[in-house]
């Protein structure tokens, strides 16, 4: 799908909230065997941090990269499945605190660990359809894990987001995406609970492995491509296993998806973990650079997005922290203080 | 709970935003309306830019009821490189990592909730600055 006006990435924006808690740890405390643990650590948001604050800085970070003015923005979309309030919408939070305010679109999107880049794929209309110069789309969580259960392991905070404007003024052309979706209970939770559910294996193969593996396949069918054509590939990170199984299928050797592979650091950050793999990207490519990313949300369904590299990107990367930054500026806790920030602990 | 009290100040403390005399140049924050230098009653919304130095800092360990989940922290004396000097909450570091002189940067954080069914009410806070460098 393109859109009738060419258009890019202006400037993007992550964050990392700075806590961590080890997947031995978590193993711990529930006797289960550290050997057999997902990843590495996942991160942890503080005691005051919300995906509002999470994706505040984010947007922050996103217009340093763009260099435009708050103003500019046309729309405030942020996709998430951790609102802090399950009516008052999150968006209108974060066009308030840049600024962005009154003249512009906000919303709260919704589709699990899809609805980020469900923002991006919007903006990416909303700009190339001629009605914006400028859209903000965030993909950003601060997910829940219910204790002991095996999502505990990877469920971890944080989010990227991305100014989307015209191909000429672009650090990445946009050069065509595609959505896959089907009705597919893999993963959910119902109102007022306060954890997910899942289905176990049924997560695997007719879910994330399905719905990946046949957008990717349309979107690189309807382009003409194949894995030989691009530098980097980023896929969903729901742990270190999946992403790097899938790049296998598809035909992608693990060395063009190192580079964007950041759960066994941080986690899954659900809305924001394919679009914070694909920043990583961002951070270290090169004029020319061919990126190949695509989302997967439970429900269930997938976006594929195939991006060009343009010489904006020299000028514009260091004007926020990178992803590496931010993974490295971390501070370790244990179990209780990872129990006390989730709000385990009522007081 | 007073829903309007937080909303008409909600965005000067999500945004750091506060006045400038438009015939002294004084920075003032928070916003006045008679300027505290010349009392010239033009002032205009100014955004400060949110970086300033610890003045001084001292640890909380009996917080009001609505900060227990944050405790202990500190809140700090900081001196805003445009020159007022405001009270802050410190976050993501303690006490012990601080220290007078240290630059330190503006945040937007959840400064309290009223209760479950309440609002949540966002302002700024400080931390010390995040130094980053690229790959």
């Amino acid at each position: 799908m393109k859109p009738n006006k060419s258009v890019g990435i202006v400037g993007y924006g992550v964050y990392i909230p700075k806590y961590r808690i080890q997947n031995t740890e978590i193993a711990r405390v529930w006797g289960n065997d550290p050997n057999l643990v997902p990843i590495r650590e996942k991160s942890v948001p503080g005691s005051d941090e919300d995906s509002v604050t999470i994706a505040i800085e984010i947007a922050r970070n996103a217009l340093k990269r763009a260099g435009i003015e708050p103003k500019d923005l046309k729309a405030v979309w942020i996709g998430t499945e951790s609102k802090p309030y399950a009516v008052k919408p999150t968006s209108t939070i974060v066009a308030e605190a840049i600024a962005a305010t009154p003249f512009v679109n906000a919303a709260d999107w919704e589709f699990a660990c899809k609805a980020g880049s469900e923002t991006v794929q919007a903006c990416i209309a909303y700009v190339g359809s001629g009605m914006a110069n400028y859209a903000l789309g965030i993909g950003v969580d601060t997910a829940q894990g219910s204790p002991s259960d095996a999502l505990e392991y990877t469920a971890a905070a944080g989010g990227a987001g991305y100014i989307i404007g015209s191909s000429k003024e672009s650090l990445a052309v946009i050069e065509s995406s595609v959505s896959y979706v089907t009705d597919t209970p893999d993963f959910w939770r119902r109102q007022h609970e306060h954890y997910p559910k899942h289905g176990n294996r049924f997560t695997g193969e007719p879910s994330y492995f399905k719905h990946v593996i046949n957008c990717s396949e349309a979107l690189m069918d309807e382009l003409g491509t194949n894995p030989e054509d691009y530098d980097y590939a980023i896929f969903h990170q729901p742990n270190r296993k999946f992403p790097l199984e899938v790049a296998k299928i598809l035909g992608f050797p693990k060395e063009k998806i190192m580079d964007g592979l950041i759960s066994p650091y941080i986690g899954n950050t659900y809305a924001g973990s394919a679009l914070l793999g694909l920043a990583s990207v961002l951070d270290i490519s090169k004029e020319g650079d061919r990126i190949f990313c695509t989302s997967y949300g439970s429900g269930a369904g997938s976006d594929s997005f195939s991006i060009e590299v343009t010489d904006k990107i020299n000028d514009r990367r260091a004007n926020a922290p990178s992803v590496k930054s931010y993974i490295e500026r971390r501070e370790e806790i244990d179990y209780a203080r990872y129990a006390r920030y989730r709000k385990k602990i009522r007081m | 709970m007073n829903v309007p009290r937080h909303w008409r100040e909600q965005v000067r403390r999500y945004r750091l935003l506060g006045s400038k005399c438009c015939d002294c140049e004084e920075i003032s924050f928070p916003y006045r309306l008679v300027c505290p230098k010349c009392r010239s009653r033009k002032c205009e919304d100014y955004a400060l830019i949110g970086k300033g130095k610890i003045l001084s800092f001292t640890d909380i360990n009996s917080p009001p009821q609505e900060h227990k989940y944050n405790m202990p922290y500190a809140v700090a004396l900081i001196g805003l490189v445009e020159g007022p000097i405001i009270t802050a909450q410190i976050t993501d570091a303690r006490a012990e990592e601080l220290e007078i002189g240290m630059d330190v940067e503006m945040v937007t954080r959840k400064i309290m909730e009223y209760n479950e069914d309440g609002i949540i009410c966002y302002g700024y806070k400080f931390r010390p600055i995040v130094k980053y460098a690229h790959p």
